[in-house]
């Protein structure tokens, strides 16, 4: 399945996807032999430069596709490509924004973003410096010495945007990232993100269950059914014009066309999901 | 409560226990004060015994070797502990197997073992090591293998995405938090190594606080039993102060009991 969209910025040549996902299963072991069948056979492609949105249902199996996009899960069948090469380890071009808290909580603000560059063999003064530089980017210049627990959730998560952002990955893979932060400061987060993104445009990969914040975020936006067996139910291009306002840009009236739209089939689609399972189950 | 009041009530407590104690043993309030005095000597014979030791230096040699004999056995049984609690955790199938005898050598009282320290490495401060050491690992052991199996699955997953290597893992996630463990475990190791080492010289030895007590026990010197715990007492709190200091220093980056870590 080809990409929907293409990003201006691509250029003639015709690069391979950030992310390719071809025919993934995902299961998992439970106790006494059985196994869940998280994710049905599934094809999905990122295009370089591409920011898209995965939305479902709480528990459908979003995550566990970004997992097996990082190559921190192992599909049980088909197989995850990045940049034309298949993944057997962890995913190197990907950096990963987790849900919950990720901060290594003895290094301090600074050194949680700078360790990312240190562990490639920067040396420690430069990876500071260039980790200041970021900190500043995302606003907490003055907590560099700060350690997380002495941090907001939000502060928590610009440190962990630094920490990802800094090594410069190719595609950046997003958990629910401002899921636990309240309404106001997912706003901010989400103006933040766009931001940073647009200064180089990295393929992005970001699950949520929230259709606004999606649709205000990506190029394109993936609906997938109720777990288990979840599978890509929609697919919509979101051709709203960028820079965009996270604040603004719901009030506009082709996000509201857009998101009538996929509300519409989201709740249908996700209602025949229940009923089958319910049916499968009898 | 402010801190000038705690102190005050703190103080208060040790002057009416000790004008309690002295009333008691020179009086004759309850009984006869003789008798009472020959059992629980009086304050002012405990306190001119702890002077003496001191004018006369003395009590210095004996608060040295105990010092020291409690800081070989808790650095010797930290850092030994902390190497083997490692491997243990990474090796699940090593601990699996070595798992009985764990618990078995930990749930043996260490008393037991001092006569054989001490046909084994003498009377000298080797074998209050060894008993101090047989105390201080298991403590130690025990936090190094639970703070390292307890890691939090998302800080690592993050930690490996970051690009960290086998050994990167090792030294800025696993070690980190295995040592926190252990530090919030500080004032119980740190306690054990001096129980070991005075225990150790009770049970037979030529110096520490423990043999000074040992020996005042030997001729009814009820006065200085009382002045050997007194001294022991204000030893034990001066560490666990340093502890202290030291704790705050190293634990800097978690959470006051009183704040939120969410």
């Amino acid at each position: 399945m080809p990409p929907l969209t293409v990003a201006k910025n691509q250029g003639a040549q015709q690069s391979a996807p950030a992310i390719r996902f071809d025919a993934v299963e995902i299961s998992f072991q439970l106790p006494k032999g059985r196994s869940y069948h998280a994710v049905a056979a599934t094809d999905l492609s990122l295009a370089e430069h591409e920011f898209v949105a995965i939305v479902g249902p709480t528990g459908c199996g979003k995550s566990t596709l970004l997992n097996a996009a990082a190559g921190l899960l192992k599909p049980a069948a088909g197989a995850v490509f990045a940049f034309g090469q298949r993944l057997d380890a962890l995913n190197r071009h990907a950096g990963y924004l987790f849900q919950q808290d990720a901060l290594m909580p003895w290094k301090t603000a600074l050194e949680n973003v700078a360790i990312g560059l240190e562990v490639a063999g920067t040396p420690k003064r430069e990876a500071q410096e260039r980790a200041r530089a970021w900190l500043a980017k995302v606003g907490l210049l003055p907590f560099a010495e700060r350690y997380p627990h002495m941090l907001s959730g939000g502060q928590r998560k610009r440190v962990g945007l630094a920490q990802v952002l800094i090594r410069d990955p190719r595609v950046i893979l997003m958990d629910e990232p401002f899921g636990p932060l309240d309404a106001q400061t997912r706003l901010i987060m989400g103006d933040l993100l766009l931001q940073l993104w647009s200064a180089d445009r990295k393929a992005v990969m970001f699950v949520t269950h929230d259709l606004e914040e999606a649709i205000a975020l990506a190029d394109r936006v993936i609906i997938m059914s109720a777990g288990p067996a979840a599978r890509i139910i929609g697919d919509y291009p979101i051709p709203l014009p960028r820079p965009r306002d996270m604040a603004e840009i719901k009030l506009a009236p082709a996000f509201h066309g857009l998101h009538r739209e996929i509300w519409g089939v989201l709740k249908t689609e996700v209602l025949r999901g229940y009923a089958q399972h319910e049916q499968a189950a009898s | 409560m402010n801190r000038l009041t705690l102190i005050t009530a703190q103080i208060a407590i040790a002057v009416i226990a000790i004008l309690f104690w002295q009333v008691v043993s020179t009086t004759s309030l309850i009984g006869e004060p003789q008798k009472i005095a020959f059992f629980f000597s009086t304050p002012l014979a405990v306190a001119k015994q702890i002077v003496a030791w001191f004018a006369e230096g003395s009590i210095w040699y004996h608060l040295w070797i105990t010092l020291i004999e409690a800081i070989l056995s808790f650095v010797i049984g930290a850092l030994a502990a902390v190497i083997i609690g490692f491997w243990f955790a990474r090796q699940p199938r090593l601990a699996a197997v070595f798992d009985p005898y764990i618990k078995g050598a930990n749930a043996l009282p260490r008393v037991v073992l001092a006569p054989i320290f001490t046909l084994w490495f003498g009377l000298g401060i080797w074998s209050k090591v060894a008993l101090g050491f047989t105390l201080v690992f298991f403590i130690v052991f025990f936090n190094v293998y639970q703070g390292v199996r307890e890691v939090s699955g998302t800080v690592l997953a993050n930690a490996r995405m970051l690009g960290m290597n086998e050994r990167q893992l090792l030294r800025h996630v696993y070690l980190p938090s295995a040592l926190s463990w252990v530090f919030s475990s500080l004032h119980t190791s740190v306690g054990f190594a001096v129980v070991g080492a005075v225990v150790g010289e009770y049970l037979g030895s030529a110096g520490g606080l423990g043999y000074l007590i040992q020996q005042a026990e030997g001729v009814f010197d009820v006065a200085g039993v009382f002045a050997g715990m007194f001294v022991l007492a204000a030893f034990v709190i001066l560490i666990d102060w340093l502890v202290t200091l030291a704790e705050r220093r190293l634990l800097i980056w978690r959470a006051g009991p009183g704040e939120t870590t969410k």
